[in-house]
């Protein structure tokens, strides 16, 4: 075992430490995994789509200035609106989100990095290229062009026979898978990734928030990708879904959709308000009121804003009771929200607050966002959303929400953090003025518009004609969006200013109490030269020469051990000590897996399906080289990492990020396989043109042999990782042996069943069997491909009895993918029933 | 103060800000009130109902606005006063910002806003499914059609023209042949998709003769904005019959058919 002595010189172990952790120059960038890197690039991205999608919106203004404009035609400005609502959904907000909170949460939480390091860097990836793939398509004219929540029928076929919308659901999905894997990091590196001590109840505000947001974001975007996937189906190979003359049902596409669309507003809400919570109490110079409340309180607006999706779909002719029941969800939602509002106004009047530029945002907030939230509960209000929605007084009401909600707590982030970025405050400041035009601007576009609504505008007209009362309320709107760009110019000029001539203030120049503000500013490599123990919500108010001891090596880990890369992991409640956490360097693979992934995606997009296989071949197989060079050969127990404690590597420890991960995931997955069950029930029983012609004769002994196989091979898996067999490798490899096997078994009776589907382009009830049946076998697929890739990891001597996390993980799968497949085959029979005359 | 970030900067424009903000305030209010004072009128203003479904839903709207603006206010006032006059609540405990604020108010407010809208939506919804006459509505891209039968088993067809008459109330079945539309008379009532594959109902009352201009809402394609209509609601019952009697007659794939499920 090597040295594991501290490092007592800042300077030698800042040296020691940033040998490991740095990533290299030049060429070497493209291997970045660090947080603090991919943080930076997903924001850096996010706000350059941010400025796309602003000149998108300032084409709609010029083109609304007047009446009968004729600045764009309808086409281009189909095009244009629907671009500018997915850019700023899709490519700006969420992916903001993702940076700030890859960047500022390892910081927060005294670690040295995301728990997966290189899922973020893929994320990334994908995140680029699929944004990549809107843009061109947008730059080539053929830019999706049915609005941004797609509804069918009129983005089916017949009615899109173009690219347009198959370039939404491609790109759109591409992206997602960023979303999906940022949830799944997020939510263990929350959990496990702490300081030593940092128990739940002492973890700041924002972790808080954005474990939540995670976890919305788990079961939020799968019924959108869910949706997406099965009308790029029907768009490809005429399976109907959507379509009512064949048993489908367009309004299935909007419940996928809200049921993702509605929590998604709260995804891009909470962080901003996690935001606030962090800023607010350093300029009230005081510690945040109703610290518990806040948590309870976000909590609640998450489970309630997966209860009324159908607020949006009011109009469609669902009953009224079950409306009411939507309405009022609708506006319990302002309970949680106002227990926030008052947490934050309380906390003011307690401190002593200073009116500094991040305050001066935060105060915009409070204007715009309650405006917001009130017009919010109107709208929620069912006759009331019977005349205005589809006006432009939800067009006023959604930006007031998503800018007053998002934007303007980002702006006071950028302001509050550039420092932390850079090492550098403004000498002079354009940002007031900047404030002030942006403020103005917005409320003279927006709250003027909601009379534009009012007065009968509806939404999506390229053009009006006049005599309608709508031509200076128009008029005004566009003239106060051209301020507000003004006013974001100049924002920008501002932070240019800041990062190229701004003085270095040393650290925390906010005198603020959280731990992102005891590294040094701009950041190293690693964080935390040593890791800090934590014993309250702040930290750096509790203790001033925080920062100089961890830089002294005083804390935690305060040395380099092999070569590796090393942060803590702790016990989920109480933030005790558990685990060493191995991290992986620099590397190439998740560009090359995200490579892969776009190959996939093109081939998709373009119809040449057997290039799409090679991808997502090639994709899973790189995933897999991500494993190499991981792990140990050998058990070696718990290693010292300082002040006399001993914990072993997260590998011995029962308990790693990476078990975690594949739990949480399959939660995500258990969502979409929810979601596509909830479909083809919801054709069985709502859907037109039902009872199909002709019903599927399931073979018995198909049906029984894939649930067969699916129970045996969940079985073999848990034998594998019993005491008495995991010491055995030869007995080990036996159990999985029979995994692999009994998935091979159980996929071949699942395609001998998916032969069985009666004309699956021909009715929904085909279609939804044919779906389901591969969902399930894409499963057992990949089932076989664990059980045989822990087969090898296994005879490569990476497990034993305490190194079992690969096979624990193959396990955790193994069970998941059972039970889908014995839910699927009672679905498959249920459906039958249901559909039988 | 010292070190801190742009501090000087803005403890300098702190007073001037701070009246800056004052001025700003007045001026919004002032075009707050005077907003949905001048700009009431309108041949698709939802603000000059002319059916009772509209107007009921009119004075939801100002009751509403009235409600919100006053609660708007009440932020406004506690976070100026948190800056200008912190003391007058310094002493208040936080249990009481969090339910006084966050619990005791929103409940307060909407409870009986909730009742209200329930009742009125109630009214409205049983109003939906009553009407003297009954009128069947196709929408497709990008004409509306509308098909009614005489008591003689005819049934006559008119395009993007609606005809009933004022006072009377008129059973609309509504659906659409390609994409979802949705039909709208915003000085009659509110809106109600038209989906392929479903039916939807609205009833349509005017209360006095008139034209009353109508406008598909949900995005339907290239011609979305082109694909509008009138309601012409005519004096007497004879009047509205002598002129359905007048109409073409339907073509077969005129009749609503929606597959089979309500």
């Amino acid at each position: 075992m090597s040295e594991a002595v501290p490092i007592q010189d800042p300077i030698r172990l800042h040296k020691a430490l940033d040998a490991v952790w740095r990533t290299p120059p030049g060429v070497g960038r493209l291997s970045a995994v660090n947080h603090t890197i991919v943080g930076r690039r997903f924001i850096v991205t996010a706000f350059v789509f941010f400025g796309i999608g602003g000149l998108l919106a300032m084409l709609i203004r010029a083109q609304l200035a007047t009446p009968r404009g004729v600045f764009l035609g309808p086409e281009i400005y189909n095009q244009v609106f629907t671009m500018h609502g997915t850019v700023m959904m899709f490519l700006f907000a969420i992916p903001l989100i993702e940076g700030v909170t890859f960047y500022l949460l390892p910081k927060m939480l005294g670690a040295r990095d995301m728990a997966f390091p290189r899922l973020s860097a893929y994320g990334y990836w994908c995140y680029l290229f699929g944004g990549a793939i809107l843009i061109v398509g947008m730059v080539l004219g053929v830019a999706p062009n049915a609005g941004w929540f797609m509804y069918t029928p009129l983005t089916s076929r017949p009615f899109t026979p173009g690219i347009n919308s198959d370039l939404w659901l491609i790109g759109v999905t591409f992206v997602e898978i960023s979303a999906l894997s940022a949830a799944v990091e997020i939510i263990v590196s929350v959990l496990k990734l702490r300081a030593p001590g940092m128990s739940l109840d002492k973890m700041p505000l924002f972790a808080w928030y954005m474990l939540v947001t995670a976890f919305m974001m788990l079961f939020g975007f799968p019924p959108l990708i869910v949706g997406s996937v099965l009308l790029e189906v029907e768009r490809a190979f005429g399976l109907p879904f959507f379509d009512p003359n064949r048993g489908g049902d367009p309004i299935l596409w909007q419940h996928l959709f809200w049921l993702f669309g509605h929590p998604e507003v709260y995804i891009i809400f909470l962080p901003a308000a996690g935001v606030v919570s962090t800023i607010l109490p350093v300029f009230a110079r005081r510690e945040i009121i109703g610290y518990l409340a806040i948590v309870v309180s976000i909590v609640a607006l998450a489970f309630l804003s997966f209860g009324l999706w159908v607020h949006h779909m009011f109009t469609v002719g669902i009953p009224h009771l079950a409306l009411a029941f939507f309405s009022a969800a609708s506006t319990a939602v302002a309970i949680p929200t106002a227990v926030q509002i008052f947490a934050w106004i309380g906390t003011l009047f307690a401190g002593r607050p200073q009116l500094r530029l991040p305050m001066l945002y935060i105060l915009g907030f409070f204007f715009i966002f309650v405006t917001g939230g009130l017009t919010g509960v109107m709208v929620a209000i069912v006759p009331f959303n019977w005349q205005v929605h589809d006006t432009h007084f939800v067009v006023a009401h959604l930006h007031y929400v998503l800018v007053g909600g998002f934007v303007f707590p980002m702006l006071a982030a950028t302001h509050y953090w550039l420092p932390h970025f850079t090492g550098r405050v403004p000498r002079v400041s354009l940002g007031v003025a900047a404030f002030w035009l942006i403020f103005v601007g917005f409320n003279l576009t927006f709250l003027i518009m909601h009379a534009t609504g009012l007065l009968g505008m509806t939404r999506r007209i390229y053009t009006y004609d006049p005599a309608n009362g709508w031509e200076w309320l128009n008029l005004v709107s566009s003239i106060g969006s051209f301020v507000m760009a003004i006013g974001l110019a100049l924002f920008t000029v501002d932070v240019a200013l800041q990062i190229r001539f701004g003085r270095r203030p040393g650290r925390n120049p906010w005198r603020a109490g959280t731990l992102e503000w005891a590294t040094g500013t701009p950041p190293p490599s690693y964080n935390f030269a040593s890791i800090p123990v934590v014993d309250t919500r702040s930290p750096l108010k509790q203790s001033t020469g925080l920062a100089v001891a961890l830089a002294q090596g005083r804390g935690y880990l305060g040395f380099v051990r092999d070569g590796r890369l090393e942060t803590l992991g702790v016990e989920v409640t109480s933030g005790q000590v558990e685990q060493v956490v191995r991290l992986p360097g620099p590397t190439y693979l998740p560009l090359v897996s995200a490579v892969a992934t776009a190959v996939f995606f093109l081939a998709v997009l373009f119809q040449v399906y057997v290039v799409a296989v090679i991808g997502f071949v090639a994709t899973i197989g790189t995933l897999l080289l991500w494993t190499r060079g991981h792990g140990d050969h050998a058990d070696r127990g718990a290693m010292p990492i300082g002040h006399g404690k001993y914990v072993p590597s997260h590998g011995e420890s029962g308990s790693s990020p990476s078990q975690w991960a594949m739990w949480i995931a399959l939660f995500g997955d258990a969502t979409a396989f929810g979601s596509l069950a909830f479909g083809s029930l919801y054709l069985a029983i709502v859907a037109p043109n039902w009872p199909p012609p002709q019903l599927a004769q399931w073979n018995l002994l198909l049906s029984g042999s894939a649930a067969a196989g699916l129970v045996l091979a969940a079985i073999a898996a848990g034998r594998s990782v019993s005491p008495t067999v995991l010491p055995h490798a030869a007995k080990r490899k036996r159990w999985l042996f029979v995994t692999a096997g009994a998935h091979s078994m159980a996929l071949a009776a699942l395609v001998g069943m998916a032969f069985g589907v009666p004309a699956p382009t021909e009715h929904a009830y085909g279609a939804a069997a044919l779906v389901v049946l591969c969902y399930v076998a894409l499963h057992v697929a990949l089932g076989a491909v664990f059980a045989l890739y822990g087969l090898w990891r296994s005879r490569r001597g990476f497990v034993s009895l305490v190194r079992s996390s690969d096979l624990m993980i193959g396990r955790a799968w193994h069970a998941f993918t059972a039970a889908i497949g014995v839910v699927t085959l009672l679905l498959l029979h249920a459906m039958s029933w249901t559909a039988s005359p | 103060m010292k070190g801190s970030v742009g501090s000087k900067r803005l403890g300098a424009t702190w007073g001037t800000t701070w009246k800056r903000a004052k001025r700003f305030a007045r001026a919004f209010a002032a075009c707050a009130l005077l907003t949905p004072l001048i700009a009431c009128a309108g041949p698709l203003s939802t603000l000059e109902p002319a059916g009772p479904a509209a107007r009921s839903i009119a004075a939801l709207w100002w009751v509403m606005l009235a409600g919100a603006t006053l609660l708007l206010g009440l932020v406004i006032c506690l976070l100026a006063l948190a800056f200008l006059r912190p003391a007058v609540a310094r002493g208040v405990p936080p249990a009481l910002w969090i339910v006084g604020g966050g619990l005791a108010l929103p409940a307060l407010v909407l409870t009986p806003l909730m009742v209200y809208a329930l009742a009125s939506g109630e009214n409205l919804f049983q109003a939906r499914a009553e009407g003297r006459t009954e009128v069947d509505v196709l929408a497709r891209q990008w004409e509306w059609v509308f098909t009614y039968r005489s008591a003689d088993g005819t049934v006559r067809r008119s395009n993007n023209v609606l005809h009933l008459t004022a006072g009377q109330p008129v059973l609309l079945r509504i659906t659409s042949a390609d994409v979802i539309h949705s039909f709208w008379v915003p000085r009659l009532a509110g809106k109600i998709d038209a989906t392929p594959g479903h039916v939807t109902m609205l009833r349509l009352n005017a209360d006095v003769p008139g034209r009353y201009r109508g406008v598909c809402a949900e995005f339907c394609g290239i011609a979305h904005r082109d694909m509008q209509m009138t309601v012409e609601a005519h004096g007497s019952e004879d009047e509205t019959g002598r002129v359905i009697d007048g109409l073409p007659p339907a073509m077969p794939e005129d009749l609503v058919d929606a597959g089979g499920r309500p």
